[in-house]
């Protein structure tokens, strides 16, 4: 199926979602996503975030669809043309978007632990406005311990299901969920039971806030301290590929391994996550390629030039080594 | 010799002095004439540290952790002023705020070890301008001198306000140093 997104025409499979199908192309016309998941079934429509215009319906009926759509979701059918960033109406609707995510989150960046890598703070950055007009009070919670490793501040949560999926497809026998409906909504493990399956630890990863958060690595760095490194070992319950946030010699904590678009390849174990801090567990395979934009890059001058596109690192290469 | 390329050189003639001359005497005079009349006139310095000069509202000197209103620190360990910092001195630990230390520090994070290196540090305010909860500030005071390198490291203690008197803070930090001393 022909579908053109932006102007750039792209020919997918029948049932591709626009998102998918705008991530085939990639680039800057991708939209953002805060609950899609791309391996957790029944992911996404939630967060509003990816929402399209489509200007031209199909081939068939080329009619514009009435509302702006959830890329998400929607799939795409033959000959639809769909507009991202080269739609105002589109832009505009994010800046609201955003507006309706922070209603309830805490401005707590300074203190949060996914400060750096949050998926809502680049949301926010790259289409929000400056200023909150909120002025009511916003919803509270406690923080909960969720097991031994886990962290829940639901203040920050903005409820896009993703970890209770986590919970239900990656892990046999759910023990956590949401709890009530509207405003009051919350995640919850029933009378805070804790979660001890051997792969709780990816809703961590999982979580585009910081709402589930290392309990290890709870204020003991900021992300852009640290040196992420591309490592596995051998584990018998999880492939083992992860990558380590080191200082020096010390791992301050252990992720999995997110792709361009913030999603992990592979889920991870809890063994691997949480037990091994130990550099002589792993086989380290050298520094993680981050995205240039990221201030995880930031004072990384190296990684910042690897993180360049492949043409452009190439010829500063050449100028700085010459034909060697 | 080698030959000037310009027409602009003047060729020095020296002559004999006289005998008025080579007793340098109005010379002399007339030099004390101008150190003397300098004594009359305003001073050019101060005398520092009794006396200090008034700067600039922008002038940047030493950091400054400043508190609130209510006597809390404010800093909250988030990293901005390090990650701002091109001559890379700060350095910092965080550590969770405990139940019952709310006037002691502002949210629930904080610094519990601060340290700026003075020698490092080049008062570009950075820090300042890159502080979220307008904790760091550059103030009127510059380091010291001082025979050690480590002494230019200062930590919390040097580098946090002292708290107003009448605040919490202040009761609690003077207990601590109270025990401290005793």
């Amino acid at each position: 199926m022909k579908v053109t997104i932006d102007n750039i025409e792209i020919e997918v499979e029948a049932g591709t979602t626009i998102m998918n199908a705008a991530r085939k192309v990639g680039g800057e016309i991708v939209p953002p996503a805060m609950c899609y998941y791309t391996s957790l079934k029944g992911s996404g429509g939630k967060c509003r975030a990816c929402l399209v215009k489509v200007s031209q319906g199909s081939t068939a009926d080329p009619r514009p669809m009435p509302k702006l759509v959830a890329s998400c979701c929607t799939t795409v059918q033959e000959g639809m043309v769909v507009q991202n960033i080269t739609s105002p109406e589109v832009l505009e609707t994010r800046k609201g978007i955003v507006e309706f995510l922070l209603i309830n989150h805490p401005l707590d960046c300074p203190i949060c632990d996914q400060a750096g890598e949050c998926d809502l703070q680049n949301f926010a950055f790259d289409h929000g406005r400056q200023k909150t007009r909120y002025d009511f009070e916003r919803r509270t919670f406690d923080v909960i311990n969720i097991g031994e490793d886990i962290k829940l501040h639901m203040t920050r949560c903005i409820l896009c299901y993703r970890c209770t999926m986590v919970a239900d497809q990656l892990t046999d026998g759910r023990e956590h969920g949401i709890l009530w409906r509207g405003d009051k909504s919350e995640i919850s493990t029933y009378i805070q039971k804790a979660v001890e399956n051997d792969f709780s630890g990816n809703m961590i990863d999982v979580c585009p806030v910081g709402a589930l958060t290392d309990k290890h690595f709870r204020f003991r760095n900021r992300v852009w301290f640290l040196n992420p490194m591309d490592a596995h070992r051998d584990c018998k319950k999880c492939s083992g590929k992860v990558v380590l946030w080191m200082r020096g010699e010390e791992i301050y904590r252990v992720t999995g391994r997110k792709d361009q678009h913030a999603e992990l390849k592979e889920f991870i174990c809890n063994d691997c996550r949480f037990e091994n801090y130990d550099t002589k567990n792993w086989t380290i395979e050298g520094p993680r390629e981050i995205e240039n934009e990221s201030v995880i890059n930031s004072n990384h001058y190296e990684e910042g030039t690897k993180a360049l596109p492949k043409e452009l690192f190439s010829k500063l290469n050449n100028e700085k080594w010459g034909d060697f | 010799m080698q030959t000037s390329f310009t027409n602009r050189k003047q060729v020095l003639e020296q002559k004999e002095m006289n005998i008025w001359e080579r007793m340098y005497l109005p010379a002399i005079v007339k030099g004390m004439a101008i150190t003397i009349s300098h004594f009359f006139r305003k001073p050019a310095t101060i005398r520092w540290p009794e006396q200090k000069r008034t700067v600039s509202e922008a002038y940047r000197g030493l950091h400054i952790l400043k508190r609130d209103e209510i006597g809390a620190e404010r800093c909250t360990a988030c990293g901005l002023c390090a990650l701002a910092c091109p001559a890379e001195a700060i350095t910092m630990e965080a550590a969770e705020r405990k139940p019952g230390e709310e006037s002691l520090y502002r949210e629930e994070k904080y610094a519990s070890k601060y340290e700026i290196n003075m020698l490092r540090c080049i008062f570009c305010g950075f820090c300042e301008e890159a502080c979220p909860k307008a904790a760091i500030y550059l103030e009127e005071d510059f380091a010291v001198a001082n025979y050690t390198r480590d002494t230019f490291i200062y930590g919390k203690d040097r580098l946090v306000e002292k708290p107003k008197q009448g605040t919490k803070a202040f009761e609690i930090v003077k207990v601590g140093r109270e025990r401290e001393l005793s």
